[in-house]
């Protein structure tokens, strides 16, 4: 069984993020990137698949941000190959326009499985993976949390989360696309001097694509929240505010006894 | 006559670091006395306490040792190492090596930690807060707090201000009232600001030795940058690695605790304890600060000198004070231990400090308020018992709150 598992990397919202001159993008110089969360359980559920069944996971990610950083913790975990897809890009385009190019890279490879995070923060038109099972004409279940592989490699058995409590068991025929929400566990770590040794050794493939073709949706305006009247904040020691919002709660009666 | 044979030592994966060069050989020197059991505050729920798993180690059974709960429920209290005979390091290298196993199969046994070395990695703390937000503690200190990068001139004294103290509320309080005892007596100092990380400590007892030669590299780049006389430091465990690890390293620098910092200047601080405190203390030795480096007697003296502090002892104190439960990765696996035990050692360090009669639980170690206070509300000691750091303690009677 063959097993892709296709990555972005999104800007880390530990820093505190910058509009450009533009006032349509993200300051580059303020940013930094790390690998988008839900693509980190796919990855760790392919490698899950992996120990199972003795699949092979090739990783595909996007250049752009620090991407050969995760390509490389993605060796370190175990991944077998780690393919970069250089499309000459700044930042990562839309959705469709990814999905297109992801196509053109993986319709020639035949994979059993492709695994791709359910959404990334940065999204703009809809989810990576039922844009690209559209492409590849593959059946896509997107809200991921478990994914088993059936008898022979045929099928996949996966679990997907639905409002109110529910879990549903699907039965899907391979190949296909799936958008993994979470994996069955969270994603492994890896040790520091594991991943320097791989640093000095890793061997990164890449491929050049053409860059998008342009998009029927551009941004026009990207800004922050003006804020809302109606709101104060409280001020004070930790002590003096619980006991501001227990005396505000006590007032609305929405306090017992 | 049967020959004695030496059972073949199985690779304890290491050496980790160079306390344990040549670990395994050392092991051979056990004389299994126990005496490593029967100090450890967690052997009874170790599934194998140290004897036991020296010996397991020595006769080719660690593999057990790796996958049982021993290598997490080490607290790092270093009671072991301090009192065994042969001088074995028990804490600082059996346990970092039983760990880096487990961490070889990338199984954590609590996400929390796992998040805090990923954390570590990325940010260079534990929270995984920007490094940029490093000194923003210092901006209500009340008092200048310069970075020494915009100094642009050597200081006499570099603050290592360290995570706890710079990110966490109550840490972030204890640091101004060191910033303003520091500019009452005059102090020239200065603090690294963004470009400080974590220092390591966790990291090496956790066996990520990756981790933590990765943070040494930085930080002796970093601080060879500079001019300076001495380092002061908030945090005892930072302290214990800075000043007996880095040198190994090529990290020589001159490192002091606050309390040893300060106590080298009680005569001038004296006439400035003003404010009579009016209560009894007990003071809690942390594990690093006592059997790590030794300085049982400069917390006492500094508590001793504020005017109205009376002083008692607790039952275990100096070279057998019990650990509050926070030390090495202990921090990260509150779920884990919990899981293993419900007898906390900070419940029972509270109950001891209780039982002196005091009113203050005093302590030196940035960990400690919020786990000793979690302990003051689960004993049913509020109100009664507080728990202040011997900073806040100066600063109240300095009248600088």
């Amino acid at each position: 069984m063959k097993i892709a598992v296709l990555i972005k990397q999104v800007p880390d919202l530990v820093e505190g993020l910058e509009i450009d001159a533009s006032g349509k993008a993200l300051d580059q110089d303020s940013l930094r990137y790390i690998i988008s969360e839900a693509d980190d359980h796919a990855l760790e559920q392919a490698l899950l698949i992996r120990e199972r069944t003795g699949a092979s996971v090739d990783v595909f990610a996007l250049d752009v941000g620090e991407a050969r950083d995760s390509l490389t913790t993605a060796l370190a975990k175990g991944a077998e190959r780690v393919t970069l897809v250089a499309a000459g890009l700044e930042a990562a385009p839309g959705s469709h326009a990814l999905a297109e190019l992801f196509a053109g890279v993986l319709r020639p490879q035949n994979f059993d499985l492709i695994l791709t995070g359910v959404r990334a923060i940065d999204d703009l038109d809809g989810s990576l993976g039922g844009l690209l099972a559209g492409l590849l004409e593959l059946p896509y279940v997107g809200l991921i949390r478990k994914v088993e592989t059936g008898p022979g490699g045929e099928t996949a058995i996966v679990q997907k989360e639905f409002p109110g409590g529910f879990i549903t068991e699907l039965e899907v025929k391979l190949p296909a696309v799936l958008g993994i929400q979470s994996a069955e566990q969270p994603p492994r770590y890896v040790p520091v001097s594991r991943l320097r040794q791989v640093m000095k050794t890793a061997k990164i493939g890449e491929q050049a694509v053409e860059p998008p073709q342009a998009q029927p949706i551009a941004v026009e305006r990207l800004f922050k929240p003006e804020e809302g009247a109606g709101a104060s904040m409280l001020e004070g020691t930790p002590e003096e505010l619980a006991k501001q919002i227990a005396g505000l709660l006590a007032e609305r009666h929405l306090l017992k006894g | 006559m049967a020959t004695l044979r030496t059972p073949p030592i199985p690779e304890v994966p290491g050496p980790l670091f160079p306390e344990i060069a040549g670990a395994p050989d050392k092991f051979r020197a056990c004389l299994q006395c126990g005496v490593c059991s029967a100090s450890c505050p967690m052997g009874e729920v170790m599934q194998f306490p140290p004897r036991k798993a020296v010996k397991l180690l020595l006769d080719g059974g660690i593999d057990q040792v790796v996958s049982s709960n021993t290598p997490w429920l080490c607290v790092s209290c270093h009671t072991c190492s301090a009192r065994c005979p042969s001088g074995l390091p028990i804490t600082d290298g059996l346990f970092p090596s039983l760990r880096a196993a487990v961490m070889a199969t990338g199984k954590i046994p609590d996400p929390d930690l796992q998040k805090a070395l990923q954390n570590t990695y990325q940010y260079g703390n534990p929270m995984g807060t920007s490094p940029k937000k490093r000194a923003d503690w210092a901006k209500t200190a009340g008092v200048p707090v310069p970075i020494i990068s915009q100094l642009r001139r050597p200081v006499e004294v570099l603050w290592i201000v360290e995570c706890t103290p710079s990110f966490e509320a109550r840490g972030q309080q204890i640091s101004r009232l060191l910033a303003r005892i520091l500019t009452a007596l005059g102090v020239d100092f200065a603090i690294l600001g963004h470009e400080e990380r974590c220092i390591g400590d966790c990291e090496w007892l956790a066996g990520e030795q990756g981790l933590f030669e990765m943070l040494i590299e930085r930080n002796i780049e970093t601080l060879n940058k500079y001019q300076f006389r001495e380092i002061l430091m908030t945090d005892p465990h930072s302290y214990r690695t800075l000043r007996n690890v880095y040198p190994s390293l090529g990290g020589n620098y001159r490192t002091k605790h606050y309390v040893e910092f300060l106590a080298e200047r009680l005569a001038q601080l004296k006439p400035m304890l003003k404010k009579k405190l009016n209560v009894m203390a007990t003071y809690h030795d942390s594990c690093c600060l006592g059997r790590k480096t030794s300085h049982y007697e400069e917390p006492r003296a500094l508590l001793k000198a504020l005017p109205g502090v009376k002083l008692a002892e607790m039952a275990q104190n100096r070279e057998s004070a019990l650990c509050c439960g926070g030390g090495g990765t202990t921090t990260y696996l509150d779920r884990y231990i919990q899981e293993q035990t419900k007898d906390r050692l900070a419940d029972r360090r509270v109950q001891q400090a209780a039982a002196t009669g005091a009113q203050i639980l005093a302590t030196a170690c940035p960990f400690e308020p919020a786990r000793f206070e979690d302990a003051v509300k689960l004993t049913g000691h509020e109100g009664k018992l507080a728990v202040r750091d011997i900073i806040e303690l100066l600063a109240e009677s300095m009248e600088l709150v």
